[in-house]
């Protein structure tokens, strides 16, 4: 390989680390994601000076194609639907690296190339983590589209899943230590795809962050192995960044939500029924929109809560303006996000800032916790499981020891909401029959719409 | 080649790299690096046209295809989220 292309490829990794430590701080963001794009770019094009390549123009039209698609989909996908966007192009690099393990592979099935047991391991590993990688993806990708709306569960799911997945291990063992032929490549992919898929189907919505966070982190690792089959060193470390960053990012998430990864994976949450439920006591005590901007109007400090329901209802903006009003009448603002709230980390701060909103209004759980008993009014839109008391008191509850906002300790809470019905975990929450919580009731766009005008009103 | 001791010296060092580049993430940069972390594997592209640019019977050929096309959508599309993301981050104090 050409001296040329190895220096353009280290010049390529070296930009990717540089670009993800840029993107790790706000302030340095944005061009992080640039000097990471101007890496890649050169890996590509130098890519085409690759000694003994052929097929160069159908692989210009596969490389047109596919940027083209992704393009046009991430440019008009909106805010909200972002965390299906990342499972989608993430499950893409999953198959691409599966696709390479199968190419590989065949060589090896035709007598066309000769490869060591380390190096037939590795094609095996990454084409599996691979191909299970781009099928669960897309299994999460159309869960949070909302084209698949139920969990499977059934029962002997996790030994049919086991003996699927011991399979898929027995076929890769044969491939590397016999002889590779055509058929058991084929099973061996084909049961990989299966696996992904009956791996992400009993997981529910709640949990699709993490799940998502796994695959990323998981695609990285196929991509690190397929790299060494390749005998190219900007994929090994591309890949293994993401593999251990993105290991990392899934076990923060997975620690905010309180459940190990084994626990988020296998135990099908948000389909379980809770059982031995304390009795709520108190009742639901409705609030008109003007008499919730008076409350607010008047405070000194207001903390806003924002969770899933504000992302559905596309209510970011109004908020923000409603806190622009506040702010205007010398009332304190703070944004408090729960590491879990939306569907991903940090989800509800990419909304926010869509919105405009200065980061440096925005609070995490460890920061805003202390805040909540000096705060006058807490106004919660369309959160649920993350700001419910019983995840401290009753530890027969599904979400027992999960940390949550103490939004119970405001002087007085405000909870906009569509209807009466529960959160994602099943559960009643008894923040919402406190004595000094009121609902209002409705759409949480127009609730902030009729709460601003409440405001000027006055 | 990269013989296989230094390709396990290079999978280490890399391994701590991407632990450390992330360990003091604030949360509000969760989903931008998530997404950013998606877009840097999109590197599978050079490795997709590699095997592509190398296949010899038909079925090698179809499935390089469908290879580069996947990994083209990850580089892609995962710059474009990336970037949408972050364009919006700024402070209340003005600038970026």
């Amino acid at each position: 390989m050409g001296t040329v292309i190895q220096a353009s490829y280290f010049l390529a990794a070296f930009l990717f680390i540089i670009g993800l430590k840029r993107m790790s701080s706000p302030v340095t963001a944005r061009g992080g994601i640039i000097w990471a794009g101007l890496g890649m770019l050169l890996a590509t094009l130098v890519t085409f000076a690759y000694p003994g390549m052929h097929n160069y123009p159908l692989m210009l039209v596969a490389i047109f194609v596919g940027s083209v698609l992704a393009w046009v989909s991430g440019k008009r996908v909106a805010m909200t639907g972002m965390p299906q966007m990342i499972a989608l192009y993430n499950g893409m690099g999953g198959g691409a690296a599966g696709a390479i393990a199968a190419v590989e592979l065949a060589k090896v099935a035709g007598g066309r190339a000769d490869l060591d047991v380390v190096t037939m391991t590795l094609a095996v590993l990454g084409g599996l983590i691979g191909s299970v990688s781009f099928s669960g993806s897309m299994i999460a990708f159309a869960k949070l589209q909302g084209l698949i709306k139920k969990s499977l569960v059934f029962p002997g799911q996790q030994l049919l899943n086991l003996a699927i997945f011991a399979a898929i291990l027995g076929v890769g063992g044969y491939i590397v230590l016999g002889e590779p032929l055509g058929l058991p490549v084929a099973l061996f992919f084909g049961a990989a795809l299966v696996f992904g898929i009956l791996m992400t189907l009993p997981i529910g919505g709640a949990d699709m962050p993490v799940v998502i966070s796994l695959y990323n982190a998981l695609t990285g690792l196929a991509v690190a192995f397929e790299g060494f089959v390749l005998n190219n060193a900007a994929m090994i470390i591309a890949g293994t960044v993401v593999g251990s960053a993105g290991t990392l990012l899934t076990q923060l998430m997975a620690k905010a939500m309180n459940r190990s990864l084994a626990n988020v994976l296998f135990s099908g949450f948000g389909t379980t029924t809770a059982g031995g439920e304390e009795a709520v006591e108190g009742s639901l005590k409705p609030i008109e929109a003007t008499d919730a901007a008076i409350m607010m109007a008047y405070a000194q400090k207001v903390i806003i809560v924002p969770g899933y329901g504000m992302a559905v209802a596309q209510a970011q903006h109004k908020i923000w303006e409603l806190a622009e009003q506040l702010r205007k009448r010398d009332v304190m603002v703070k944004f408090a996000i729960h590491p879990v709230a939306g569907r991903m980390p940090g989800h509800m701060n990419v909304l926010l800032a869509e919105a405009g909103v200065p980061y440096d209004l925005i609070f995490d759980l460890d920061e805003i916790n202390p805040e909540f008993p000096q705060a006058d009014v807490a106004l919660v839109i369309g959160a649920n499981d993350v700001v419910n008391p019983i995840a401290r008191s009753d530890p027969s509850s599904p979400i027992y020891g999960m940390p949550i906002l103490d939004v119970d300790k405001a002087r007085n809470t405000i909870v906009i909401k569509r209807g009466a019905g529960k959160g994602f975990a099943g559960i009643e929450n008894h923040l919402f029959y406190a004595d000094n919580t009121r609902m209002l009731y409705g759409d949480g766009q127009k609730m902030a719409g009729e709460l601003i005008q409440g405001m000027k009103q006055l | 080649m990269i013989e296989g001791f230094i390709a396990l010296y290079i999978f280490m060092l890399a391994a701590f790299t991407g632990y450390e580049v992330i360990s003091r993430v604030p949360v509000i940069l969760h989903t931008p690096l998530m997404s950013g972390s998606n877009f840097v594997h999109g590197i599978v592209l050079v490795g997709a046209m590699v095997a592509m640019g190398h296949a010899e019977t038909t079925l090698e050929q179809v499935v390089g295809f469908i290879g580069v096309v996947l990994g083209a959508g990850n580089a892609v599309g995962g710059y474009v989220v990336t970037e949408r993301m972050l364009e919006m981050f700024k402070s209340s104090k003005g600038g970026n």
